[in-house]
């Protein structure tokens, strides 16, 4: 694989072909937040609070740096305005679901996002799908899923699966960036549903 | 039906279907659409064909079921050929004469004739109805007078042609480069380049190519890609398979809503039949070019009609757009090059290599070439599908066509591009229609609905429904559009009914923002449209909703009181009958009073107050006004007084 040449906030970075402008900037120890990002898992793409610039020649945009992959003379910029009030904004309305995750308030933190500024809905989970991911590329047994659509959508173990499957492993608790005891929580309700005593009483 | 194997032997099966057919023997042709069955055309055919076999004409007079005619609002229709005449609203009594009339040279059903609004007189042939008269009816013209599950009917106006031209006449790089010279735009949202598109799939590596229909039309208000599909399915296969041959494909499919099917009954017999002709298949009429057409079924997601979210459901997966920045024509179904064009665009296909590039780009303007077919619905007195030339003034589409709005009310806006679309206020009507044209004015050409809107409509709340639309349908993948459209719906909403407060303006246009440079796919970028073109001309029904609790439109129900003007009210006792939670005060001679408590604002009584008293009043943004004194509520007192 060749190398190819960014330039990262100013400084010349060389990355490898196919590589996404996140995992370059991450290589040359520039920081990019992330919420639905996991190194072990194909790139989701949804919180989009990695968004940058990039810009080749004349050309510029708005590109979230977990999915877009570099190219030769790629000039990306991590911070400016304009960045800061898209990430900031999404991190208000992530809040609103979660407001007491630690990873949560630290970005709000940085980007001075209120965690009040919206009406909360605590739901906390925020859509990241790392659980749904994880259980789907690394544990390949898709215990986990995203049920309905748009504001609707949530996560919902499988019960048939969940019942064989999670009692010894539980590894998405620790990567939910909310609360691991919303899975946990799901999940139970989702095994109470496949024990066939309790299903009557539901 | 035989297998045709080479040119010759097409042009022998095309005259033998010719020479079958009189062409003086009357034939009755009766619209069959989606939107004629609704409205009884089934029964009508039915009539029709009883009368016949009643009359003893089954030999003299045939009767065709078509597509649908476009012009809804006066549907059923029937063209009677070869005389032409037409007649609209027809009902199964009306049997009888029809029939009898067919056989006649020059017998016209009077009364059925379409009568001028405004002359009041009657006109008897399709084409010179002002409806019809300003049309160019390139793509859906042969709608009318085809029956859509009879192949012979294609062929006999000429169908297939292209095709064969195409493919005997052409090599896919010279069809490649007339789609290109001809700059087709996509008809169903972003008027990318069509020939541009092919060229990126027909260069990107791979064996594996798709060519795919995008029959996913779900924009509320908009049904011409359904009336394409149900009218005309050979036109839009056609061009598939000229695609497919341009692009180096073997396999296309057809992705239609499940809600359509009618569309999907008769797409499904038209690749049968032209399966069984050799249209499709193996060695398509001797060229060596091998092609098959898959009707896949929607599931019924919105979002679907994006094109990676499309792809995504095809594979059989959840139809979400997928985040990563490579064009669907170089990684689109299974990662193959895959070319999705609307339903609209592939029909135009076989006329531009028809009749040539050179004769589709004199038709339209500078950057928009040929024709559109509008889906023109709301307050307007022509409701249905109209094909105009791209560059049209909305003017012409809504006034001359259209024939305006109903009921001497007053146009307000026009929104155009489907629910991510716009509204275009009545200062632009001037603006001829075209993609660029659109997006400039703050809207899109979208797949083409144009949902007329009178003084009675308040913009806020077409924003808010719109946004409501878009909140429903979002896939909930990214977090600027789930999350985004559920804030901005929440403030929509609270302005709607008087909770406003200073900053809304400023919050929603901050969100749209967010929005529009974060979302992962056009739905979620697009989404703030119907709130920023409202907000950007109708900016002060806004502040009126926000700061004094007045919906101008007299609309917002939490924001509108209902009266009955004293000294309008004859005490007829209609509201007073009609009001269904007996809200309405009164007696006969009694002036009517209505009881705010009891009122649900459900507006019957202001519908049903004959329009000779006008007694009842909306009121928004001021006070209700003294109630009248009991003593004088009696309706003789206030006579003997004048």
């Amino acid at each position: 694989m060749s190398d190819i040449l960014v330039k990262i906030d100013g400084k010349d970075v060389e990355a490898r072909e196919g590589m996404t402008i996140l995992e370059a900037a991450q290589s040359a120890g520039i920081s990019i937040p992330t919420l639905c990002h996991h190194e072990k898992l194909e790139p989701f793409g949804g919180c989009r609070l990695c968004i940058v610039k990039v810009q080749v020649g004349d050309w510029s945009k708005h590109v979230v740096s977990c999915v877009y992959t570099v190219e030769e003379d790629l000039i990306v910029t991590t911070r400016s305005e304009k960045i800061d009030q898209i990430r900031k904004m999404i991190l208000e309305l992530q809040l609103a679901h979660a407001p007491d995750s630690p990873e949560l308030l630290a970005f709000a933190e940085e980007y001075g996002a209120d965690k009040d500024r919206f009406e909360k809905e605590a739901s906390f989970c925020i859509h990241c799908g790392l659980c749904v991911r994880y259980c789907d590329e690394v544990k390949k047994k898709n215990a986990v899923g995203f049920v309905d659509r748009g504001i609707r959508k949530e996560i919902s173990f499988i019960p048939e699966v969940a019942a064989r499957e999670c009692w010894n492993c539980k590894e998405c608790f620790e990567l939910c960036p909310t609360e691991a005891l919303q899975a946990a929580y799901v999940l139970a309700e989702s095994l109470i549903s496949a024990t066939p005593s309790f299903k009557s009483e539901k | 039906m035989t297998r045709i194997n080479s040119p010759a032997e097409l042009e022998k099966v095309r005259k033998g279907i010719l020479s079958n057919r009189d062409p003086k023997k009357p034939c009755i042709t009766l619209c069959s659409g989606s939107a004629c069955q609704a409205t009884g055309s089934g029964e009508v055919a039915a009539s029709l064909e009883a009368e016949i076999e009643k009359q003893g004409l089954g030999d003299k007079v045939a009767i065709r079921k078509t597509g649908c005619h476009g012009f809804c609002e006066r549907g059923p229709i029937i063209v009677n050929h070869p005389a032409e005449s037409a007649y609209f609203q027809i009902a199964p009594e009306d049997a009888p004469e029809i029939v009898a009339g067919a056989v006649k040279d020059d017998a016209v059903v009077e009364r059925l004739l379409y009568t001028d609004p405004d002359t009041k007189e009657k006109i008897t042939y399709e084409s010179e109805i002002p409806f019809y008269k300003h049309q160019q009816r390139l793509v859906f013209g042969s709608n009318g007078s085809i029956d859509p599950k009879s192949i012979d009917d294609y062929l006999a106006i000429g169908g297939y042609a292209a095709l064969e031209k195409a493919l005997f006449q052409m090599n896919p790089d010279q069809v490649l480069e007339e789609v290109t010279k001809s700059n087709l735009r996509g008809r169903g949202g972003g008027g990318f380049p069509a020939g541009r598109k092919w060229a990126e799939s027909r260069n990107a590596p791979g064996d594996e190519k798709y060519v795919i229909v995008n029959a996913d039309e779900g924009d509320p208000g908009a049904y011409m890609d359904r009336s394409l599909l149900e009218g005309n399915p050979h036109s839009v296969l056609e061009g598939l398979m000229i695609g497919a041959f341009a692009i180096g494909c073997r396999e296309g499919y057809i992705y239609v809503r499940q809600e359509y099917p009618l569309a999907v009954e008769n797409l499904t017999t038209a690749i049968q039949q032209a399966e069984e002709y050799g249209f499709l298949g193996k060695n398509i009429l001797g060229s060596g070019f091998d092609f098959s057409i898959i009707v896949h079924r929607g599931a019924g997601a919105f979002v679907c009609g994006e094109s990676s979210a499309l792809m995504t459901a095809l594979e059989g997966r959840a139809g979400e757009p997928r985040p990563k920045y490579v064009h669907t024509a170089i990684k689109g179904v299974w990662d193959n090059p895959s070319v999705l064009n609307n339903v609209e665009t592939w029909a135009n296909v076989p006329l531009i290599i028809n009749k040539g590039a050179d004769w589709f780009t004199q038709i339209g303007t500078e950057r928009s070439k040929g024709t559109k077919i509008f889906s023109l619905v709301g307050k307007i007195t022509n409701t249905g599908l109209v094909e105009v030339p791209m560059g049209m003034t909305l003017r012409d589409i809504i006034f001359k066509i259209g024939g305006g709005i109903p009921g001497g009310k007053k146009f307000k806006a026009v929104q155009t591009g489907g629910p991510s679309g716009g509204c275009i206020p009545e200062n632009l009507l001037d603006l001829e229609v075209g993609f660029d044209e659109l997006t400039k004015a703050g809207s899109m050409m979208g797949s083409g609905g144009m949902i007329v809107m009178d003084e009675d409509t308040c913009m806020v709340d077409v924003a808010r429904y719109f946004i409501d639309f878009l909140t429903d349908e979002s896939c909930g993948k990214c977090v600027p559009c789930r999350e985004g459209l559920r804030q901005m719906l929440k403030v929509l909403t609270r302005i709607t009914e008087g909770k406003g407060s200073d900053g809304d303006i400023e919050l929603l246009e901050e969100l749209s923002v967010v929005a529009k440079e974060a979302s992962l796919c056009a739905l979620g970028t697009s989404a703030p449209n119907p709130f920023l073109s409202t907000v950007r001309y109708f900016r002060d029904e806004y502040e009126a909703h926000i700061k004094e609790q007045r919906c101008p439109a007299l609309s917002c129900k939490e924001l509108i009181t209902y009266h009955i003007d004293p000294d309008k009210c004859q005490a007829c006792m209609i509201c007073f009958r009609k009001c269904p939670v007996e809200a309405v005060d009164g007696a006969k001679k009694k002036i009517h009073v209505i009881d705010q408590e009891k009122c649900t604002k459900c507006g019957t009584c202001f519908e049903v107050c004959p329009s000779r008293f006008s007694a009842v009043q909306k009121i928004s943004g001021e006070p209700l006004p003294p109630p009248i004194p009991e003593e004088k509520r009696t309706i003789t007192r206030k006579s003997k007084a004048k």
